[in-house]
């Protein structure tokens, strides 16, 4: 499954995509991001499945533009840590 | 002294079965409470039995309540006669009598599969307060998703601002929409604030009710196709929730994208409520 969690506002779109199908659920995502906008568990719209897999949590899925921002300079931008962080190459951010 | 109309109010409603006799057979339920309107279906052995569909008050558990009382109304069942119950939509962890909560995007999924057959592959959701994109394989389970909730701009509450404005009942809106000469050019800003400021605008500019509606439509239209930009669309394509009674909305839609939206007997606002009830079936003949 691909799921998308952000949102789209007057500033632009913001989303963190997570391809649960690569996920493995390792939580090495979950320990590299310094916002704690990660965290693993049972897929919930996926209901009768048992496998566990990343998401964004509730609490910072309508403000990742923020919380993601320290992550993102403008200029030289590192590897999100994130996303280096995952070996299976499971997440992906749109902006 | 006359009562003042509330324009914006839907017509509410309940449905049983004449043809189905629940005695002996597997019981289960969904409740879905919605941000505006809360719906209960209940299934007799996976077939759909009875729903009803009602505004949510302020109170969660109170119109969970009110929603399973009302769709048992007719029927001689009780809350003990349903095996399971599945809560979903935003108030899905406030339903009292629920033996899980399943998010509304899986519940959207498996009822649009079980309203519009396998071959939907899309689902738009577009419900009182946010809207939801949906990719699902031929049995209803979700491959693809975007949800947005953060604005509740080209929702099902913005239309109720836009009936009340211009004083106009909320079921007539998506035919007057369509009752114009040209098609305007839509209002620029979908944010309902914004959108009631700029409609007061025309309406003091003197542009008549239906064609202030379908600049508001359109703009509606334009909006969701946007968010539907980023998943894509695949056919086929069906639409849940309650502006999918809205023609004026969907008909805009439908000639913008140029993919024809599918046709449902169902009451398109059941469709949370129905995956919900469902996925219950499932989850007891499981056993979890």
């Amino acid at each position: 499954m691909i799921a998308n969690y952000g949102y789209k506002d007057g500033s632009g779109e913001y989303f963190i995509t997570i391809d649960t199908d690569k996920c493995n659920g390792c939580r090495d995502c979950v320990s590299a991001c310094p916002g704690r906008v990660l965290d693993v568990g049972p897929d919930e719209n996926d209901p009768l499945s048992d496998d566990e897999v990343v998401f964004v949590t509730d609490e910072e899925r309508k403000k990742i533009k923020y919380t993601c921002a320290p992550c993102k300079p403008r200029d030289d931008r590192p590897p999100l840590p994130c996303m280096a962080a995952c070996e299976p190459g499971a997440i992906s951010h749109s902006w | 002294m006359t009562e003042k109309k509330e324009l914006w109010r839907w017509t509410e409603s309940r449905w049983t079965s004449p043809d189905i006799d629940w005695k002996g057979k597997l019981i289960t339920s969904g409740v879905d409470v919605g941000s505006v309107s809360s719906q209960a279906v209940i299934l007799a052995d996976g077939e759909l039995y009875a729903f009803s569909n009602m505004r949510t008050g302020s109170n969660s558990p109170d119109s969970a309540i009110n929603a399973i009382n009302w769709a048992m109304e007719e029927t001689g069942l009780t809350l003990e006669d349903i095996a399971y119950t599945v809560g979903t939509g935003y108030g899905r962890v406030n339903v009292p009598f629920s033996q899980r909560a399943i998010t509304e995007i899986a519940c959207h999924a498996r009822g649009g599969n079980h309203m519009y057959g396998p071959t939907v592959r899309t689902i738009l959701d577009m419900g009182g307060q946010d809207c939801k994109a949906i990719h699902c394989d031929e049995k209803g389970k979700v491959t693809n998703f975007l949800m947005n909730d953060k604005c509740a701009a080209g929702t099902g509450r913005g239309m109720e601002v836009f009936a009340d404005l211009l004083g106009v009942s909320i079921n007539d809106i998506g035919d007057l929409s369509l009752d114009i000469d040209e098609e305007p050019p839509p209002v620029s800003s979908t944010c309902v604030v914004y959108a009631k400021t700029e409609a007061t605008g025309l309406l003091r500019e003197g542009w008549p009710t239906n064609k202030v509606l379908a600049a508001y439509s359109s703009a509606m239209a334009h909006r969701i196709i946007t968010l539907l930009e980023r998943i894509g669309i695949e056919e086929d394509f069906a639409i849940t929730g309650g502006i999918a009674k809205n023609r004026g909305v969907i008909t805009r839609l439908e000639k913008e994208v140029g993919i024809p939206i599918m046709k449902t007997d169902y009451d398109t606002q059941i469709a949370g409520a129905l995956g919900a009830a469902l996925f219950a079936k499932a989850l007891k003949e499981k056993g979890k």
